[in-house]
C-alpha cells in the first residue's frame, strides 16, 4: 500500500500544474464552507441564545389553546394550580430540565400619571426566571442591579416604554390591567429599571413580581400562564419537548382531551426560521463543495486515465492485477482529496483565528455592536474533511474502474 | 515439456460486418531456452500471435498452450496473474513507467504483482541491472535514458519476476541498427545464464537472423521456419 501511495503521488506530481489547480478549487471551496459554517454558527448560536437566555428559555408548558390566542394573553386559559402541582411534578422529575420558572402574563396600562400606554407584563419568581433566562438580568440598562432580578413592588420597564412615557429608575408608575372577571385593577410600582430591547416576541415585555401579578390581577387561586424551562442541552430542546408532552399527555381537560401543551422555543417565535435558513444555506454549500469537488477531482482523473491509456496498457501486460490498477488511481483521488482537505482546512482556521483577533461586531434587531466569535467544533472540521474525501475517492471510481477494465492489446496500441 | 505448443490455431476480428482473419491454421512448438522470431510484414499476424501466447488475447479457434496451461482457459484475472508470474514482456516503445526511475521500473513487477520482500527485491534488481551494464544509471528516470538504455531496462524488467518466457514485439524497430544487436545480444546473454524462452517479432531481415528459430508469416499462416522446434539447454 505504501508503495501505491508512492507512485500515486508521483504520478500527481507529474501533472504538477493541473494538480495544484485542483487542489486549489478544493481548498477554496473547504474554506468556504467552514468560513461559513464557523460564522454562521456563531451568529445562530448568538441569536439562538439571545432569544432563549433572554425572553422565552428553551421550551414552555402551557394550556392548550393558548399558543393559539397567545397574542391577546387570555387570562382565562392560565394553567390551575391543580393542574400546574402537576406540571411541576413532570418538570422534576424530568432528567433533561435544568430550572424551570412560572410566569404570569397579561396586557396592562402603563402610565406615568400624565401619559399612558400598553404594555405586555410578566409576573415571574425572581431566582427562577434568573436560572431560566440568566441574560434577562444583563439586559437592565439602569437602576439597581445585581441581587433579585426584580423585587415586590418594582418594574422592569422596557426601554421603549421607558423613554416614550420619560420614565426612569427610581420613578413612580402604575398600571392598571382587567382581571379574568373582569374588573379593573391598578396597582402602582417603583421603576427598578429600563430594559433594553431584544429582538423577538418579549422584546416590549416588562417584568413585575409573580406575587405582584397574582395581586394586580386579585387572583383567588395562585394560577400559572406558563412555564418556562431551560434543558440541559439547548439543541436537544425539540426531543425535551415532545419527551416532556408525552409524560404530561395524561393530563386531561373536561373534555378528555390533553390539558396542556409543550412548544420548544423553535415553534414560539419567528427567529426560528431564521435559524431553520442558516442550516439550509450551510447544506447548500455543502452541496456546493461536493458539487466542486466532484467535478474537479473526476476531471482530472478522467484526463489522468486518457493520457495514461498505454501506460495502463503496460501494467495489465505485466500482470497487475485489475483491483491494483483500480487501487493506484483511486489513491490518486483520495490524495488529491487529503491534500485540499489539509490545506483547506489549515487555511480556514487560521481564517477563523484572524476573524476573531480582528473582533468583527454587527447589529442583530434592536441590538448593535455584538461581537463575531466565529467558531468551529471538531466534528464540523473532520466531517467536511471526511465528506471531501470521500467525495475525491467517488469521483474517481468511474475513471479507477474503466482503467481497471481496459484491454491491455488495446491499451497498448493507443496512440 | 514444451514452452509453447498450437495445433490449428486460428485468430478472428470482427470489424464491422467482415470478419478479418489474422492468425489461420497455425502449428508450432518452442522448447524451453529457445531464441525464436515471427518474422513478417506488417498485418502478417505477429502481434496477434504474440498476444495469444501472452495470454493477452485469446483464440478464435484451435489449441494453444503455454507452459502446459490452456490459454482459452484462463479469465481476465487469472491471464494477468498467469503473466504475471510466468511472461515477462518486452515492446517496441520501451513502455517504461515514467515516473519511476530504472531501478524502480525493474522493481515494479516484483512489488506490484508479486509482493516480494524488500531485501529480496533488492537483491534481485540490482543483480539483473548489473546484468543489463544499466547498474550506474539506476537511479534515472525513462526521460533521462537513451532509446537503448530504456531498452536494458525493459529487458531487465521482463526478466526480474524469474520469467520463464519473454515475448518482444518489435523490441528493437525504434533503435538503430548497433544499438539493436547490443540488444539481441543482451537477449540472447540472459537467455543462456538464465535459459529464458525469448520470442520475438521483427520485420527487418538483419534482425531475424540473429534468431535460433524463425518462423515466417504471410497472412496469417505460417510460411516456413527454418529449423523446426529448437531444443536448448
Amino acid at each position: 500500500m505504501g508503495k501505491v501511495l508512492e507512485i500515486a503521488a508521483r504520478n500527481l506530481m507529474r501533472y504538477r500544474r493541473r494538480t495544484l489547480l485542483t487542489s486549489l478549487l478544493v481548498v477554496i471551496g473547504i474554506v468556504a464552507v467552514l468560513l461559513f459554517v464557523a460564522i454562521t454558527g456563531s451568529f445562530k448560536a448568538l441569536m439562538v441564545g439571545q432569544i432563549t437566555d433572554s425572553m422565552l428559555g428553551h421550551l414552555q408548558v402551557h394550556r392548550r389553546g393558548y399558543v393559539a390566542s397567545i397574542e391577546s394573553l387570555p387570562l382565562n386559559l392560565n394553567i390551575p394550580p391543580q393542574l400546574a402541582a402537576q406540571v411541576v411534578k413532570a418538570l422534576d422529575g424530568n432528567p433533561e430540565v435544568e430550572a424551570y420558572a412560572p410566569r404570569i402574563k397579561f396586557g396592562a396600562m402603563f402610565s406615568n400619571f400624565t401619559e399612558t400606554t400598553s404594555v405586555r407584563v410578566n409576573g415571574v419568581d425572581p431566582e427562577r426566571e434568573n436560572m431560566v433566562t440568566p441574560l434577562l438580568a444583563g439586559r437592565q440598562l439602569d437602576g439597581e442591579r445585581g441581587g433579585p432580578l426584580v423585587k415586590r413592588g418594582e418594574m422592569l420597564v422596557p426601554v421603549l416604554v421607558a423613554r416614550g412615557l420619560q420614565v426612569k429608575a427610581g420613578d413612580t408608575i402604575v398600571l392598571v390591567t382587567t382581571n379574568k372577571d373582569g374588573s379593573v385593577n391598578g396597582k402602582t410600582f417603583l421603576v427598578r429599571g429600563m430594559l433594553e430591547s431584544a429582538t423577538g416576541p418579549g422584546g416590549r415585555d416588562g417584568y413585575i413580581h409573580i406575587e405582584d401579578a397574582r395581586e394586580l390581577l386579585r387572583m383567588t387561586e395562585p394560577e400559572v400562564t406558563e412555564f418556562a424551562v431551560r434543558v440541559k442541552r439547548q439543541e436537544r430542546a425539540e426531543r425535551a419537548a415532545a419527551a416532556l408532552e408525552g409524560e404530561l399527555a395524561g393530563v386531561k381537560n373536561k373534555q378528555g382531551g390533553a390539558a396542556l401543551e409543550v412548544h420548544p422555543w423553535q415553534r414560539l417565535t419567528p427567529f426560528a426560521n431564521i435559524a431553520n435558513m442558516i442550516d439550509v444555506l450551510t447544506l447548500a454549500i455543502k452541496v456546493m463543495l461536493v458539487s466542486i469537488v466532484l467535478v474537479a477531482v473526476m476531471n482530472v482523473m478522467v484526463m489522468a486515465v486518457y493520457e495514461r491509456i498505454r501506460e495502463i496498457g503496460t501494467i495489465s501486460a505485466i500482470g497487475t492485477p485489475p483491483r491494483r490498477i483500480l487501487a493506484l488511481f483511486l489513491t490518486e483521488g483520495l490524495l488529491l482529496g487529503v491534500l485540499g482537505s489539509v490545506v483547506g482546512t489549515g487555511v480556514s482556521l487560521a481564517g477563523i483565528y484572524a476573524l476573531n483577533v480582528w473582533k468583527i461586531s454587527y447589529s442583530f434587531g434592536q441590538q448593535q455592536g455584538l461581537l463575531l466569535v466565529p467558531a468551529i467544533g471538531v466534528q464540523d472540521v473532520v466531517s467536511i474533511a471526511g465528506m471531501v474525501i470521500v467525495v475525491a475517492i467517488l469521483a474517481s471510481l468511474q475513471p479507477a474502474w474503466k482503467a481497471s477494465r481496459m484491454d491491455p492489446i488495446t491499451a497498448l496500441r493507443h496512440v | 515439456m514444451t514452452i509453447v505448443s498450437a495445433v490449428q490455431l486460428s485468430k478472428t476480428y470482427r470489424a464491422g460486418d467482415v470478419d478479418v482473419p489474422a492468425v489461420r491454421d497455425v502449428n508450432f512448438t518452442i522448447e524451453p531456452g529457445a531464441f525464436v522470431a515471427f518474422v513478417g510484414p506488417s498485418g502478417s499476424g505477429k502481434s496477434t500471435l504474440l498476444n495469444m501466447i501472452g495470454c493477452l488475447d485469446r483464440p478464435s479457434s484451435g489449441r494453444l498452450t503455454v507452459l502446459d496451461t490452456d490459454v482459452a482457459t484462463l479469465d481476465r484475472r487469472a491471464g494477468a496473474e498467469f503473466r504475471g508470474r510466468h511472461i515477462g514482456f518486452i515492446f517496441q516503445d520501451f513502455n517504461l513507467i515514467p515516473v519511476l526511475t530504472a531501478y524502480e521500473n525493474i522493481e515494479y513487477p516484483l512489488m506490484m504483482v508479486q509482493n516480494w520482500p524488500q531485501a529480496e527485491r533488492r537483491e534481485r534488481v540490482m543483480g539483473l541491472l548489473k546484468a543489463v551494464g544499466m547498474a550506474d544509471q539506476a537511479a534515472k528516470r525513462p526521460d533521462q535514458l537513451s532509446g537503448g538504455q530504456k531498452q536494458r531496462v525493459a529487458v531487465a524488467r521482463a526478466l526480474v519476476a524469474n520469467s520463464k518466457l519473454v515475448l518482444a514485439d518489435e523490441p528493437t524497430a525504434n533503435l538503430d541498427h548497433d544499438t539493436a544487436y547490443r540488444i539481441l545480444e543482451l537477449m540472447k546473454k540472459m537467455r543462456d545464464e538464465l535459459k529464458t524462452t525469448f520470442i520475438f517479432s521483427t520485420h527487418d531481415p538483419k534482425i531475424m537472423r540473429e534468431a535460433e528459430l524463425t518462423f515466417m508469416l504471410e497472412d496469417g499462416r505460417l510460411a516456413q521456419n527454418n529449423s523446426g522446434a529448437a531444443r536448448h539447454g
